[in-house]
């Protein structure tokens, strides 16, 4: 359609609009972290002198550098073995033939309806007989069943084309050969696109962490801060140091590889 | 390639048997927790109870309450969606630097979580948070005197409804807690992948279709009306699935970190509820059962929305 240059003028403005509103909190979160605590009470906008004492200030209070090997150790974990139950789950829902495959696929579907909630208690049940609850197997663990990773990875693993296994097949290849050799290397994108959002999930998971973890050697990023809040929430300086140190890793991940997941969101519609 | 059900089998077996245990088996096991009045401080003392859980919280004023406020929080989602859409028009315009006002957009939902709702309880400071200011400046320069919202601290919402009880009062019209949230739930979601979802499915609206009915004398909107958000019904149609279904169990995070449920239990969700009972009171029985209940809850819209809104999805 024709664009009248008006229109692209109201369009471009619109998104600059937009966008300041989007970064506006970031940058005043950024102008926080480096003013001392009597200039956030005054509401000035700009620091009257940068003050990146702020950041080491965080290290010395709180155990932020345990909390961050925490999470990403965690996330690591999760994000690995996430991706090999699921893809040898999807390879056997997309291109593997057996009598009541459709059924179990279903069902599988049905359960991401269930609300977390509904099996956290007795998952939080489970840890406490198993002796699992403040250990990272109990954090690791039953994180890394998704049911959702099965049905994206089916998702992509339905669009190679039947012909290629077909042929390994033929050739005399076992099932775990076209597994490894054919169905995961053309699957790369959406395994992409799985590691990135499961390492993220991860990393910034609440719920399942608060109830496990019960002391502080074992917190993670997002339970860390959290704590940090309750005990030094007038520090909002401090705050502010701490919370762009958690959102810079995860920033700089998403722009180095935002085409793969743009593209791996809109294909299986990944909750964000 | 046709296998044997064995081989099937051993290649779904991990995932299965995770599952199993910590899926499937669990539903059950919650189902029958409902009906015990198990409670963690008290072990070897659970015993049956059959509806007493279901029949308690149906009389308590609370879970009503608590109720409420989840569906209030559903206010935000048709413009968090409408403003996705709107977004995704705009980058659907061939203009320069897409890729970068893209991923600008979508900072805010791929870093959501505890650092940010730390740095949305920072901004929304009644004294010295950077948005009162922001008002109270354009109140200064407009010589509108302006009662600034107490943002979190305030149990006003936009229906009026009463705090710890059920009705609205004209006293409690305005904006506070619930609104903040949902305010700052709009900024994190609407350039995320819902937005991304439209833009795809904007590329794939043919493009002879709007150019016959700017042929025929169609305007950009009747245009868009007409051709564009037809095609967009199964995306729309998916979008709310989620949406409803993330949105009647969410309110957990923001209540833990922001609010404690507050003030006076009006960011409390059904969410926030079951942790409270189940991981603070430790009841673990009546937590299940309102954790069920939340279930039927989600599973009825889920399913209402499946029966009215894809027949629309498909009319159009």
């Amino acid at each position: 359609m024709k664009q009248s240059k008006w229109m692209s003028v109201l369009v471009i403005a619109c998104l600059v609009v937009l966008s300041i509103t989007t970064l506006a909190p970031f940058l005043w979160m950024i102008l926080t972290s480096l003013k001392p605590l009597q200039e956030v009470e005054q509401s000035s906008i700009l620091p009257s002198a940068a003050n990146p004492g702020n950041y080491s200030e965080v290290f010395q209070q709180v155990n932020f550098s345990r909390y961050y090997a925490n999470s990403v150790f965690i996330a690591a974990w999760v994000t690995l073995l996430t991706l090999l139950t699921s893809s040898l789950a999807a390879f056997s829902f997309a291109r593997l033939k057996w009598s009541g495959r459709d059924s179990l696929f279903k069902l599988y579907l049905a359960t991401m309806m269930i609300p977390g909630v509904v099996t956290m208690i007795p998952n939080y049940t489970i840890m406490v007989k198993l002796h699992l609850l403040d250990s990272f197997t109990g954090l690791i663990v039953p994180a890394s069943f998704s049911a959702f990773g099965t049905f994206l990875l089916r998702q992509f693993m339905l669009t190679i084309p039947p012909a290629l296994d077909e042929a390994a097949y033929i050739d005399g290849a076992t099932p775990w050969q076209i597994f490894a050799e054919v169905a995961l290397p053309l699957s790369r994108p959406g395994l992409i696109t799985l590691a990135v959002f499961t390492f993220m999930g991860n990393y910034g998971s609440f719920f399942w962490p608060l109830v496990i973890v019960k002391s502080d050697q074992l917190r993670t990023l997002p339970i860390g801060l959290m704590y940090f809040d309750s005990m030094y929430g007038r520090t909002t300086n401090l705050l502010m140091a701490a919370s762009v140190m958690s959102i810079v890793p995860p920033a700089l991940l998403f722009i180095l590889l935002q085409k793969h997941l743009v593209k791996g969101i809109q294909l299986g519609a990944v909750k964000g | 390639m046709k296998v044997s059900r064995k081989t099937a089998i051993l290649f779904l077996l991990p995932n299965l048997l995770g599952f199993l245990v910590f899926t499937f088996g669990p539903v059950f096991f919650s189902l029958g927790a409902s009906l015990t009045d198990w409670n963690l401080q008290e072990p070897g003392q659970t015993s049956f109870v059959g509806l007493a859980n279901f029949a308690e919280l149906l009389l308590d004023k609370k879970f009503w309450l608590y109720f409420v406020n989840t569906v209030y929080f559903l206010l935000g989602m048709p413009f968090a969606i409408a403003g996705s859409l709107f977004l995704a028009v705009l980058l659907n315009q061939k203009i320069k630097g897409m890729v970068a006002y893209r991923t600008l957009l979508y900072l805010p939902s791929f870093t959501s979580g505890v650092a940010l709702m730390i740095l949305w309880k920072a901004l929304y400071n009644p004294t010295f948070g950077p948005i009162n200011q922001f008002l109270l400046a354009t109140s200064r320069v407009l010589h509108l005197p302006m009662d600034v919202p107490q943002w979190l601290l305030s149990t006003k919402n936009i229906l009026g409804l009463e705090p710890e009880k059920l009705g609205m009062t004209g006293t409690q019209f305005g904006i506070g807690a619930r609104d903040a949230l949902i305010l700052m739930g709009i900024w994190m979601s609407i350039g995320g992948s819902n937005m991304l979802l439209y833009l795809a499915a904007l590329t794939n609206v043919p493009e002879d279709l709007t150019e016959a009915a700017q042929l025929d004398g169609a305007s950009r909107w009747q245009c868009f009306r007409a051709v564009t958000w037809p095609s967009l019904a199964p995306t729309t149609f998916f979008i709310i699935t989620m949406g409803l279904i993330g949105g009647l169990q969410g309110g957990f995070e923001q209540a833990r970190v922001m609010t404690g449920g507050g003030p006076a239990g009006s960011t409390t969700t059904l969410a926030y509820h079951i942790y409270s009972k189940a991981f603070e009171e430790f009841r673990i029985g009546y937590a299940s059962a309102v954790a069920w209940i939340l279930f039927a809850i989600v599973f009825a819209v889920t399913l209402a929305h499946w029966k009215f809104g894809s027949r629309e999805a498909t009319d159009l």
